[in-house]
């Protein structure tokens, strides 16, 4: 036989390295993406006999005892009763031979925010998707599930144009302590949690950093980072429009109490902004709220201004 | 010498066989060259391309080196030598023939082939072909030429072993899918389009695969164990040549 090439060689140590998890259900078949805190497979799953994305955590966070898998897999579910067309709910949890935590997912044929961005230049309609971003947070924090990691690389645009907010892997269940996969975060075996700093920089919450508590409005102030990152991909530095600018500061406010409370609040803030109705973000001056009233009723002035035209041609001719 | 170190076709690999270099230092005559020809099919691809690229030996020449350091390596017993709390075998293997080489004129004279030091059966060709388009390497990229020779070894000798065992089982299919989409060029296959074109569902298709490298992978690191120097060896070869953290 011939020596393998150096790119077989390369692919079969990827193939070597899949995790295998112990039961047999699910079967890892390649690396789909790489992230701070664990690598995503594509997966199939034999008894179900379909594909699914499998996230595997960097970090091994503990031992596999029953009672340890039994605390993932009730956390799971709180997770996993997130029904949302916006949200890609956890299907499964489980602990891999070496005390890594793995988690199935449905598995999302789209593409990721900046490929969408990249594709749809109106600013109407990426705010668009960041609004559905925002409504998808908003009905988690009605749950008392709070993200905790929202960023550009967590949201796709799937191939019918519905917006998924991704990798619940990190999500805390407030009052309930670390949610599963609390698991999937950076930290080592025991030192996972409440203290323990997930998140990515950035798009993360003061307070966040400083593994101080936190609630709903950490994931206020990742929302207000990926709208400032939707609005320097849309449109010059400083030409943002003046209300989306504050929306943003709302959201990306130092203290906590400075903020929206929730992104059920930020949904409607952009809500608000897309129909042309005033936010409560920005107190604007009557020059701006004329401005804003011209261009939210321009089609009915329009026609307005149209009939009165022609009802004064009318009247010059008819003299 | 043991006998010809060529393909493995049909052999059985136990998990659980004593390291290689224990079976050279203390087993008996016919276990030391089962366990030397063993180490030897694992190494002499690493040699004869670190000779040609570091050493910049001409093919010729490099043949008789990679033979010659095999040979005096069985005759005059240089594992023996090796202490796994010092270094890795790997990089003992390394140093040795850096000096073999180094003293290759008095090497060569003093291993006399024949009289008990048949000489190997390698397909040089072969190997020599595999090197088409190589850089020479400097000193400081060595260590590195070296273990990317030793996995390229490694795997082959796997994907051989992983081929004979599903033939002798009747599982051939199992390894066509492997090879299909692990041995190809990449991108090039996909599960729905090998499932066509072996007439399976894709769901045998993954399963045919996972099974596949499943066996692989316990062959690869059976043969790893085997030829590290302890436990602890094997495990930071594993983490290192393929990832694997098995703590």
């Amino acid at each position: 036989m011939n020596p393998l090439s150096d790119a077989t060689v390369g692919r079969l140590r990827a193939v070597t390295a899949l995790p295998d998890p112990p039961d047999a259900r699910y079967t890892l078949l390649e690396v789909l993406g790489e992230g701070g805190m664990g690598t995503v497979y594509r997966g199939h799953d034999t008894l179900l006999d379909r594909e699914v994305a499998v996230k595997v955590a960097h970090a091994a966070v503990g031992p596999g005892s029953a009672a340890f898998t039994e605390r993932l897999r009730a956390e799971a579910r709180v997770l996993a009763s997130l029904e949302h067309p916006g949200i890609v709910p956890v299907h499964d949890v489980g602990v891999l031979a070496d005390g890594r935590v793995f988690q199935v997912m449905k598995l999302v044929h789209g593409e990721t925010l900046e490929a969408a961005l990249s594709r749809h230049p109106e600013l109407d309609r990426r705010l668009g998707i960041l609004e559905r971003v925002a409504d998808a947070v908003a009905f988690a924090h009605r749950r008392g599930v709070v993200h905790r990691d929202l960023k550009p690389s967590n949201i796709m645009v799937g191939d019918f144009g519905e917006v998924l907010v991704l990798d619940w892997g990190v999500a805390k269940v407030l009052g309930q302590g670390e949610a599963s996969a609390a698991a999937m975060g950076p930290a080592p075996a025991g030192m996972t949690g409440p203290g323990a700093v997930v998140g990515t920089p950035g798009f993360m919450a003061p307070e966040q950093a400083e593994a101080g508590a936190l609630d709903q409005r950490a994931d206020v102030y990742a929302l207000g980072a990926l709208l400032a990152f939707v609005l320097a991909a849309s449109v010059a530095t400083g030409a943002a429009p003046r209300p989306l600018r504050a929306i943003t500061e709302r959201c990306l406010a130092r203290d906590p109490g400075a903020r929206y409370v929730d992104a059920t609040e930020v949904a409607e803030e952009i809500r608000r902004f897309r129909s042309g109705a005033r936010v409560l973000a920005h107190r604007e001056g009557w020059r701006e709220r004329l401005g804003r009233g011209i261009r939210r009723y321009r089609t009915p002035i329009v026609l307005v201004v149209a009939y009165l035209a022609m009802r004064v041609l009318v009247a010059i001719l008819g003299r | 010498m043991p006998s010809a170190a060529g393909g493995p076709q049909g052999e059985q690999f136990p998990a659980t066989r004593l390291s290689v270099l224990t079976r050279i230092r203390e087993g008996g005559e016919a276990e030391r060259r089962e366990a030397f020809d063993l180490l030897a099919r694992a190494y002499w691809r690493p040699v004869y391309a670190y000779v040609r690229l570091r050493w910049r030996r001409e093919p010729a020449d490099a043949e008789d080196l990679t033979q010659g350091f095999l040979g005096a390596a069985w005759a005059k017993s240089f594992f023996d030598a090796y202490d796994p709390a010092r270094a890795r075998f790997r990089t003992f293997l390394r140093v040795c023939l850096d000096r073999f080489v180094q003293n290759q004129w008095k090497a060569e004279r003093t291993v006399k082939r024949g009289g008990g030091v048949p000489v190997l059966s390698l397909d040089f060709r072969n190997a020599e072909g595999a090197l088409a388009g190589r850089e020479p390497v400097e000193p400081h990229g060595t260590e590195t030429l070296f273990e990317r020779e030793f996995s390229r070894s490694l795997f082959t000798g796997a994907v051989e072993r992983l081929r004979a065992e599903l033939a002798a089982r009747g599982r051939e299919r199992v390894f066509t899918v492997f090879e299909r989409y692990d041995l190809g060029p990449a991108d090039e296959v996909t599960y729905a389009g090998l499932a066509a074109e072996l007439g399976m569902p894709v769901t045998q298709v993954t399963n045919h695969l996972h099974t596949a490298r499943r066996r692989f992978r316990e062959l690869v690191l059976d043969q790893l164990r085997e030829l590290s120097g302890s436990e602890e060896e094997f495990r930071a070869e594993a983490r290192d040549l393929l990832g694997l953290d098995l703590e």
